[in-house]
């Protein structure tokens, strides 16, 4: 390519030297070299050592093993469908549609948390409710609840750093007392919290547990004032479950449960006053806080994980209806984040049959 | 004999090259983001869809508006490479954001483009075709990456060191 031939030619317009071609070239290599590098830095390439989605659910795999086709945490599980019936009380809270008068198609997971989906069943076990509404818009909310009062991690950093502290050491089956001690020093709301949790009786069962958002959000109504809420599901049974030695001895009485009549929960949301914190999932609300029932859910049908449309769905506690927003937790987008990392592993993978078969639900329990 | 492209044109160019550098930087450190992930997520859906409507825009504009000559520097060999990395972009620009509806709808995300509006799926719910989708959204996106450092390379090499006036062509204000 020489100088111009065709173009009006400009006396300016002389031929490059060589030095002068160089610092051009140069330059032109330092603007490709910046936003590649711009790329690179945001995509965590040159912070490796920062936790990400993929690291975080490496940890679950590291800590669990990988079995692929199900998710990295609260493996084992089965789904559930049924309805939620609004009494309307919501509407002064929040403009979503779930809240006014009427009925709306819920499709749900109930699971055990950690990552191994074959996990014998055990009371000390956190249990897991994923539900999903589906609004009559299209709209769709989704949340993912824990039976624990208040969650014991504060931060994604700290929950990530509880999966290595309490891994069962192989060769006991439990946690390594120095690595618990040194974690729950370094993280004393923790230990305030599992102290708490430790302190009141766990529910026998599925059926009979009451149920927490954990996170607080915020509720917009239809005049855009926002309310910081938790919302948690109380149980109108009062079943008990035997304890027993059979390694599912939970979700076997779930199913029957289920099978006999359908289970319901009140879905009671629970109203923060200023100065309340919203953005700690460890720390309480005063028992005190007004709380107001919205209604009802009614779970009358129970499918293995190899059938239901649950087992191909992200709990993802982010999926909101306009008029429920996300609180400022940065739990809340971390969970959304690594969610959607395992969500996106397993999806790609074989799926193996899960602990909970067709044949165990037909036989009912 | 037009020199510039014409002032919509070159409106549709700088305005959606703004919004699709934004959206691969969203795009590339939101998977990598647990903070930040669920703002960069909320961002990333909407604009997706405003590219993948501009685009349509842009390509009818293009039909309807030829580009004005390149310089006469350039061979016919380079004219023709560079008109097939510009229809490479334009596909892009449509493939990229209807991927990511397709991959989201296979999963039954909702794409939610503000407050209560949303769009409807079209895929059927199956996580195998989202994991392939989401892989190939990924592998694009780098395509693009790959392409826009290509393009600019290209613009700062003709304009540094054969300096043929061709970023006047693009140029946001009109040469006279």
């Amino acid at each position: 390519m020489s100088d111009v031939v065709g173009t009006p030619a400009k006396a300016a317009r002389q031929r490059l030297g060589t030095a002068s071609t160089l610092v051009r070239l140069a330059f032109i290599g330092v603007a490709l070299a910046a936003v590649a590098g711009t790329f690179a830095y945001l995509g965590g390439w040159l912070t490796p050592n920062a936790l990400t989605p993929a690291r975080f659910t490496d940890g679950f795999e590291e800590v669990y093993g990988v079995h692929p086709g199900f998710r990295r945490n609260h493996a084992k599980g089965v789904g559930v469908s049924g309805f939620f019936e609004s009494n309307g009380n919501g509407v002064r809270l929040s403009k979503a549609a779930v809240f006014r008068p009427g009925r709306v198609p819920v499709l749900g997971r109930f699971s055990l948390g950690g990552g191994n989906p074959f996990a014998p069943d055990a009371v000390s076990t956190p249990r897991g409710l994923g539900l999903q509404f589906s609004l009559p818009d299209g709209e769709l909310w989704r949340t993912a609840m824990l039976h624990l009062p208040v969650f014991p991690f504060r931060t994604p950093e700290a929950f990530y750093e509880q999966l290595f502290a309490f891994r069962p050491d192989p060769s006991t089956g439990q946690p390594d007392p120095a690595k618990v001690q040194a974690f729950l020093a370094h993280h004393p709301e923790s230990a305030e919290v599992l102290k708490v949790i430790k302190s009141q009786p766990a529910p026998s069962g599925f059926g009979d547990a009451t149920f927490h958002s954990l996170n607080a959000f915020r509720f917009i109504n239809a005049a855009n004032e926002s309310t910081p809420v938790r919302w948690i599901l109380t149980p109108a049974q009062p079943w008990k479950t035997t304890p027993s030695q059979d390694k599912d001895f939970l979700f076997d009485a779930l199913i029957a449960q289920i099978h006999r009549r359908p289970l319901q929960w009140r879905l009671i949301v629970i109203i923060g006053q200023p100065g309340d914190p919203i953005n700690d999932a460890t720390i309480p609300w005063p028992a005190e806080r007004q709380q107001v029932d919205v209604g009802t859910l009614t779970l009358d049908r129970v499918e293995s994980d190899e059938t239901s449309a649950a087992t191909d769905l992200n709990f993802d506690p982010l999926v909101l209806p306009a008029g429920i927003a996300p609180s400022d937790d940065p739990l809340l987008s971390a969970r959304s984040a690594v969610y959607s990392q395992s969500f996106t592993r397993r999806a790609g993978e074989t799926k193996q049959p899960p602990a909970i078969t067709p044949a165990d639900v037909r036989k009912g329990g | 004999m037009p020199t510039q492209f014409p002032a919509f044109s070159r409106l549709l160019h700088w305005t959606m090259a703004a919004m699709i550098l934004t959206m691969l930087c969203i795009g590339v450190a939101m998977v990598a983001s647990l903070g930040s992930y669920y703002v960069l997520v909320s961002i990333h859906r909407p604009l997706g869809i405003a590219i993948l409507i501009l685009v349509v825009v842009r390509f009818v504009n293009r039909l309807l508006n030829p580009p004005p000559p390149f310089p006469a520097t350039m061979s016919r060999a380079e004219c023709r490479v560079a008109t097939a990395s510009e229809f490479l972009m334009y596909g892009l620009m449509f493939i990229l954001p209807l991927v990511g509806w397709g991959m989201l709808s296979a999963a039954r995300y909702p794409i939610v483009l503000f407050g209560s509006v949303h769009l409807p799926f079209i895929l059927p719910h199956n996580v195998m075709l989202y994991s392939v989708l989401r892989m190939a959204h990924t592998f694009l996106a780098y395509l693009f990456f790959l392409t826009f450092i290509a393009h600019f390379g290209a613009i700062l090499f003709h304009t540094l060191i054969v300096r043929d006036g061709i970023l006047k062509r693009m140029a946001p204000w009109n040469i006279r």
